[in-house]
């Protein structure tokens, strides 16, 4: 009975593929990677702040992944003034709107929302569509309002869909590609990999110090309680 | 309590050990609530320390800026104004400013790194009104041996062209001077110095 | 220094003699039995979560910001911006859950130990009473991170009071105080969360408690100990409850501290039950997220009022079901008609029924998280299936068994074949 508490209360709500029943990949992202967030920051501020802010993150606390005060003015800081300003996207929420149908969310805490899986692969399956407004589609995110922003890097890809007949069997994907783009299928795939390291840091950048203030915490708890249990069990010595 | 029980040392020894790391326990979960309290990150990124381009203010001039929400006053001082402290010195109530707080490099005859240009807070040291500069030719309003310097209208304290104050004003103490640095000649840094990095 | 604290004590003693006199009455002097077992740590538990809750709602609404435009924002700005910010908004979102888990855990003891027998019936009544409550607190609080499920959470259960028949409509918009949920709602919510509700449940812990200390604790053999009473008139089978519980409940708190502080630190989201996904995308009034289910805690009921079909287009019948299955429990006093309290002296009727309904209850609380779709359709289809949804006919079968266990109660407890209870308590 206990058993199938547990087992309630531990089995996660979100399930394993996306509302488009696209499966997702494991994103490989660690957030003890520092460099790798690093460069995640790097590709964020150049080719996702112009559109999109992460209005809760002050520059300053990039400081966080070792990065000097000079290094982020010089390198990362290119929508604001002060280091102590939030990383608001230099676009308008009322432009936005007119060009891309709908205001492109914010991505504080976006990792949290929707999970490093469905980011990392969403980031890797745009594809060339000519029935959509922007050219763009995606499989994870089917009639997505925003075109793909990295094509540059991994290049255009071409998507069939084959589903099978009356539900028997998987639904098929075959990718191809329409043209090369600056980057190896690998390297595309490390890079975006960095840059959902960095949106799952930004999503909660106390994470790493809330693990170890938790180590500390359970082991002085651990501690406190040698002292209650053998208190309890003194005065439960008279007790017969 | 009966006399002849002895106290069970197990016992006390437990409970003594047991309520010090509890306590200890306790005070650390005391840590981030009384943490919260202190100024955000937010408060601290509007409380950065300004820059001022000195260029803009003119020989006898005073320009009040706006650091962690209380007036700064930068006053370029012109050679008579300088001299006018010395005429002030015998009646002042701390003319050496022991008493009152300024940085290090402020602790001098002019309050100041650099002698023409003096930089403070524009808040009575009495209960935090913002006094007035009242220039040398205002010895109508502030008597005649008025030799120039600042008036606080809540009170009438008054203070000379480095903040100090005169004896018989209500306030205790000098005006004070916050951290300040040149990061070049003409441009200054207020909030911050090299002793006390993002102070 | 001994002898000045002494003395200070005595001046203060002299003047307020009640503070001793209560706390000999509350705990030195009061008997409680002493075959208290797990089980019983959930009442001191559930109060240290209330003073939890309490101390770190007081330091979050000091950055919180109860405003639509801002209430999002200022709890982000509480996780990043204010020192210690985020441990503060973790214990509280963890200490929501961990509320509800010890009072559900508490009020199974009630069940196994027949708690809200006979001469306990108020303690129970204001214990349901502190659960109701508590979900009320539950529901205004949830509403103010101002994600999309507070928001389409709030939606959803306000709109439940607009099925009400004839008042339904006008109390909905009375309750909202806006057309849809609003800045208004928020406001108000705030209102009853932060003071309201707090200041009842305190209330209401204090009557449980005094309820409680009148009558004497039951145990798990459900023995009446003030029966037999020693020379000194104390019972036979009681030990004070300071020190003896005050060191036992002390060593159950730290190790449900440890759990609490695990959750906490190392999992504050628990897999989307304590903090679910959807709530770190901002209230969008205009776009419902595709599969939106209550906070964990409160999915049993959802699941029944889900599972109950509507009748002449009303969703009334569903609304009307969830009532009645937490109303009930105010009655569970006198549809128990065993002459035994504790489950070690019942037979298999009660046991057999106590376990059924803690399956339908798990079952109906894992189904009000999950979309009906969950377990597939049925591959046939009959003329009455109004829905193919395998999960939806499960709940409906869990919900009538849920109300069975109460509703034939007289009936079965009545039956049950019930062994002796011994004069002692057991250990």
């Amino acid at each position: 009975m206990r058993k199938l508490l547990l087992v309630g209360l531990f089995a996660p709500l979100a399930v394993f593929a996306s509302e488009a029943g696209y499966p997702l990949d494991p994103s490989p992202h660690n957030p003890r990677d520092l460099v790798s967030v690093q460069a995640g920051a790097r590709t964020f501020v150049n080719y996702c702040l112009g559109c999109h802010g992460a209005q809760y993150m002050r520059y300053q606390g990039l400081a966080a992944l070792d990065l000097s005060e000079a290094q982020i003015r010089d390198n990362l800081m290119f929508t604001a003034e002060k280091i102590g300003e939030p990383m608001r996207s230099t676009m308008s929420a009322k432009d936005a709107k007119q060009w891309f149908g709908v205001a492109p969310p914010d991505l504080s805490v976006i990792a949290r929302s929707r999970g490093a899986d469905w980011l990392y692969t969403y980031l890797r399956t745009f594809y060339r569509d000519p029935k959509t407004a922007t050219g763009w589609n995606n499989a994870v995110y089917p009639n997505v309002g925003m075109p793909h922003a990295l094509w540059m890097l991994q290049g255009e890809k071409r998507l069939e869909v084959e589903t099978p007949e009356e539900g028997h069997g998987h639904v098929a994907y075959k990718w191809s590609d329409a043209s090369k783009g600056a980057l190896s299928a690998a390297e595309y795939d490390a890079t975006v990999r960095d840059l959902v390291n960095f949106l799952v840091y930004v999503s909660e950048p106390h994470a790493a110090s809330r693990r170890a203030i938790g180590v500390i915490t359970l082991f002085f708890l651990g501690v406190v309680f040698i002292f209650a249990y053998l208190l309890k069990k003194e005065f439960w010595k008279d007790v017969h | 309590m009966n006399e002849q029980e002895k106290p069970d040392k197990t016992r006390r020894n437990l409970i003594v050990a047991t309520s010090a790391v509890g306590a200890v326990a306790g005070l650390g979960a005391a840590v981030p609530f009384v943490a919260s309290m202190w100024p955000s990150e937010r408060a601290k990124a509007a409380g950065a320390p300004i820059e001022v381009d000195l260029s803009l203010i003119a020989p006898g001039e005073i320009k009040t800026f706006e650091w962690r929400g209380k007036p700064v006053w930068v006053i370029r001082r012109t050679q008579e104004m300088l001299a006018s402290l010395k005429a002030a010195e015998g009646r002042l109530s701390d003319p050496a400013s022991k008493a009152s707080e300024q940085p290090k490099y402020a602790e001098n005859e002019y309050r100041s790194q650099k002698p023409e240009i003096m930089v403070m807070e524009g808040v009575c040291t009495h209960l935090g009104c913002s006094p007035q500069m009242k220039p040398a030719d205002a010895k109508g309003e502030m008597g005649g041996d008025w030799v120039g310097g600042f008036y606080c209208p809540c009170h009438g304290s008054k203070f000379d062209l480095a903040g100090r104050v005169f004896r018989g004003a209500p306030a205790p103490v000098n005006l004070k001077v916050p951290p300040y640095e040149f990061i070049t000649d003409g441009t200054l840094v207020i909030g911050e110095d090299k002793e006390k990095k993002g102070a | 220094m001994g002898a000045q604290l002494r003395a200070l004590w005595g001046w203060f003693d002299s003047r307020m003699p009640s503070v001793a006199s209560e706390w000999r009455k509350h705990a030195a002097e009061y008997y409680a039995p002493k075959n208290f077992n797990f089980w019983y740590f959930f009442g001191a538990l559930a109060m240290l979560v209330l003073g939890i809750q309490i101390v770190s709602g007081i330091f979050l609404t000091m950055n919180y910001k109860p405003d639509a435009t801002l209430a999002f924002g200022s709890v982000e700005y509480i996780m990043r911006d204010v020192p210690g910010g985020w441990i503060l908004r973790y214990i509280h979102s963890t200490g929501a859950s961990a509320f509800f888990i010890v009072v559900y855990l508490h009020m199974f003891r009630g069940l196994l130990y027949g708690s809200y027998k006979q001469p306990r019936e108020l303690v129970w009544i204001f214990g349901v009473l502190i659960y109701l409550t508590l979900m009320g607190e539950a529901f205004f609080g949830y509403l103010l991170p101002w994600g999309q499920m507070s928001y389409w959470g709030a939606q959803v259960i306000v709109n439940l009071f607009g099925t009400v028949p004839v008042i339904g409509p006008d109390l909905a918009l009375w309750i909202r105080g806006d057309y849809v949920v609003s800045d208004a709602t928020l406001n108000r919510f705030f209102a009853l969360h932060v003071i309201a509700f707090p200041l009842v449940l305190l209330g209401l812990v204090v009557a449980h408690i005094l309820a409680l200390h009148d009558v004497g604790s039951n145990n798990p053999d459900g023995i009446e100990i003030k029966k037999l009473k020693g020379p000194d008139g104390h019972p036979l089978d009681g030990v004070p409850f300071h020190p003896y519980y005050t060191v036992k409940d002390f060593m159950g708190a730290v190790l449900f501290l440890i759990i609490f502080c695990f959750i906490m630190f190392f999992v504050p989201e628990v897999g989307g039950y304590f903090l679910e996904y959807n709530n770190f995308i901002p209230a969008d009034p205009l776009k419902t997220p595709p599969h939106i289910a209550p906070v964990w805690y409160f999915t049993p009921y959802y699941s029944i009022l889900r599972a109950v079909p509507p009748l002449f287009h009303s969703q009334f019948p569903g609304v009307l079901a969830m009532g009645v299955a937490t109303m009930i429990l105010f009655f569970l006093p006198w549809l128990d008609r065993s002459p035994v309290k504790s489950i070690r002296y019942r037979g298999t009727l009660y046991k057999g029924a106590l376990a059924m309904f803690v399956v339908v209850f798990l079952v109906l609380g894992y189904l009000g998280t999950e979309p009906t779709t969950v377990w597939g359709q049925f591959g046939f289809d009959a003329f009455f299936l109004d829905t193919k949804d395998v999960a939806t006919w499960v709940a409906r079968v869990c919900t009538v068994l849920y109300f069975a266990f109460f509703f034939l109660m007289p009936w079965y407890t009545a039956r049950d074949k019930v062994l002796p209870v011994p004069e002692r308590v057991t250990s």
